[in-house]
């Protein structure tokens, strides 16, 4: 049994009637760090898209640039509790970027500059709901925030919107990346609160 | 934002899974081959907001250990340490 | 395996304007070597919990132990311990941790300390075992802190002043009146000047913020310092 500390309530939570189960608001944008944050030209920036058959799609900054982009506002929601309201990002929609790759497999296997990996159905990435991101709030995205291109999934929990994103390989089966591996749950909907296994 | 720490930072963390002081353990990185303590180790997300610890390489950062602590599981990988050395004096931490 | 022990705040001391040194009276505390920390929880009422390192400033045997905190505007749990805890009331710890970065008598290298801000803490304790150990080995601290007011533990540093221990302070932003130098940084012209040089082979203990240790650490091992004899303890930040 723990003892309650006397005036402890913790950081102040702000629950909202929108937000998902466990969900707190906050207003600015903290950075989770898990290693050092890995410097990335866009020069040597590249993005691919990797299939079954070995064929790969690669664009480099100044091609994915090139891609009609979009605004898009949502919430996001991180599995350590915080979500924020109304966040404004431009990006490419993943529909542009799979509208070449012939692949029969469902899952995709997001991999980052700096290692880190994380897995995701494909029809979670297509249809509208996930993009390339590049900027935020009308900026271009800081690195500690994953720039220059990071992932945006926003109706997943936030891990799923892998940083520093480099490329996507299509899985035949669902294999855990790198948190979901370590006890994080392998689709993290944040509305079925699916934080960890 | 919360930068890395060391090792040592790890030992509450570690004495709740081993038996004793793990930060004294000696590591060899299956990355780079480098050979040190535990202690001497980097370490990110000991924070409130992280997802759990990494224990990063201190040469080539390559991820050592990997601690996540769940309401229901304590989840330790060790996807980059290819010997790890304890040392059977070592009294408990 | 170390298990979190019920502790009772027995007295709170304020340091400087943004720290103060708090005493825990820990059932079952079984006493701690110079150096070592402890994980502290604190449960709020909803069983909210938040686990946080603090190293500690006391030392040897005894169920009290002594730590010293310095607030961090936004955090969780500083401002709690520095603003808000009082004698009485309860909290968790688990220790004491750590077997790395620990001074004990039997080291008898002299030992260069270097500390940042609240980083003090595990030096200080290893400053008071010297001390009560009757060791003879030299002992020397470069204690680096923004102004006059922010340091911790000053008049006890300034009582265990003797022939084997010696503070230099560094001011980063206002110094005290008539000081000799103004406002620096620890950079190494400033190491080298002030502590024990590494032809004297001397073990060294580093605390504090990550990127004042990072930078200390650096400096050292450029000095021509050992790094396997530079220890290093990072708070964070
Ligand atoms: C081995 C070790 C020993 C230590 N010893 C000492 C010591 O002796 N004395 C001492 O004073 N300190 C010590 N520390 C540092 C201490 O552990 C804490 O990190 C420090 O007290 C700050 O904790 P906090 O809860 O106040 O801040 P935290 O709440 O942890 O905040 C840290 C950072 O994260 C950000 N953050 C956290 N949550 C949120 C959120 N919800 N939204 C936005 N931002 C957020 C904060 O803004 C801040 O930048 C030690 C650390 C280690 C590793
Ligand atoms: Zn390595």
């Amino acid at each position: 049994m723990a003892v309650f500390s006397r005036g402890f309530g913790g950081r102040a939570r702000e629950s909202a009637p929108d937000l998902p189960p466990g969900q707190f608001l906050t207003e600015d944008f903290p950075v989770l760090s898990a290693g050092p944050t890995p410097e990335i030209y866009t020069a040597e920036w590249s993005f691919s898209i990797r299939t079954e058959t070995g064929a790969q799609h690669t664009w480099d900054w100044e091609q994915f640039r090139a891609l009609p982009s979009e605004l898009v506002s949502t919430d996001i929601h991180c599995v350590t509790r915080w979500s924020k309201l109304g966040t404004s990002w431009r990006g490419v929609s993943l529909d542009t970027l799979f509208e070449e790759v012939e692949s029969s497999y469902d899952y995709v296997m997001a991999h980052s500059y700096g290692g880190y990996t994380t897995n995701l159905p494909l029809e979670d990435l297509l249809d509208g709901k996930a993009w390339i991101a590049y900027e935020f709030d009308g900026e271009d995205l800081d690195p500690e925030h994953g720039g220059p291109a990071r992932l945006l999934v926003p109706h997943l929990y936030f891990w799923k919107s892998a940083k520093w994103v480099r490329g996507l390989v299509m899985m035949k089966d669902d294999e855990p990346g790198f948190w979901e591996q370590n006890g994080y749950h392998t689709y993290g909907d944040p509305w079925q609160e699916q934080r960890y296994w | 934002m919360t930068s890395h720490v060391d090792g040592n930072a790890l030992a509450g963390s570690l004495s709740e899974i081993f038996r004793t002081d793990m930060t004294t353990a000696v590591c060899c990185c299956g990355g780079c081959g480098d050979t040190t303590t535990i202690a001497t180790e980097m370490v990110y997300g000991t924070d409130a907001l992280a997802h759990g610890s990494i224990v990063r390489c201190r040469s080539c950062d390559d991820v050592l250990i990997t601690l996540v602590d769940t309401p229901e599981r304590t989840v330790v990988r060790f996807p980059g340490i290819t010997t790890l050395t304890v040392d059977r004096e070592t009294p408990p931490a | 395996m170390t298990d979190w022990k019920v502790g009772t705040v027995t007295d709170t001391r304020t340091e400087t304007p943004t720290g103060r040194s708090i005493t825990i009276s820990v059932d079952g505390w079984p006493g701690n070597l110079a150096g070592q920390h402890l994980d502290l929880r604190l449960t709020a009422p909803d069983g909210y919990q938040a686990v946080r390192s603090y190293s500690i400033a006391s030392v040897g045997d005894g169920s009290t132990v002594e730590l010293a905190v310095d607030r961090f505007p936004t955090g969780e749990v500083s401002p709690y311990l520095v603003d808000d805890v009082l004698p009485g009331d309860q909290l968790e710890v688990k220790g004491p941790l750590g077997r790395w970065f620990v001074w004990t008598p039997e080291d008898t290298r002299p030992i260069q300390l270097v500390a940042g801000g609240s980083g003090i803490v595990p030096l200080i304790a290893m400053a008071r075992a010297h001390a009560m150990s009757g060791s003879t080995t030299a002992f020397r601290l470069l204690y680096s802190v923004r102004t006059p007011e922010d340091r911790f533990f000053a008049d006890e540093l300034a009582s265990l002043e003797s022939e084997t221990f010696h503070v230099d302070y560094v001011y980063t932003r206002s110094t005290p009146a008539d000081w000799p130098t103004p406002p620096r940084r620890v950079t190494r012209d400033v190491i080298e000047a002030l502590t024990i040089s590494a032809a004297d082979a001397p073990g060294v203990f580093v605390c504090g913020p990550t990127g004042f240790v990072e930078a200390v650490a650096r400096a050292l091992v450029e000095l021509g310092h050992d790094p396997q004899s530079v220890k290093t303890e990072r708070f964070g930040g």
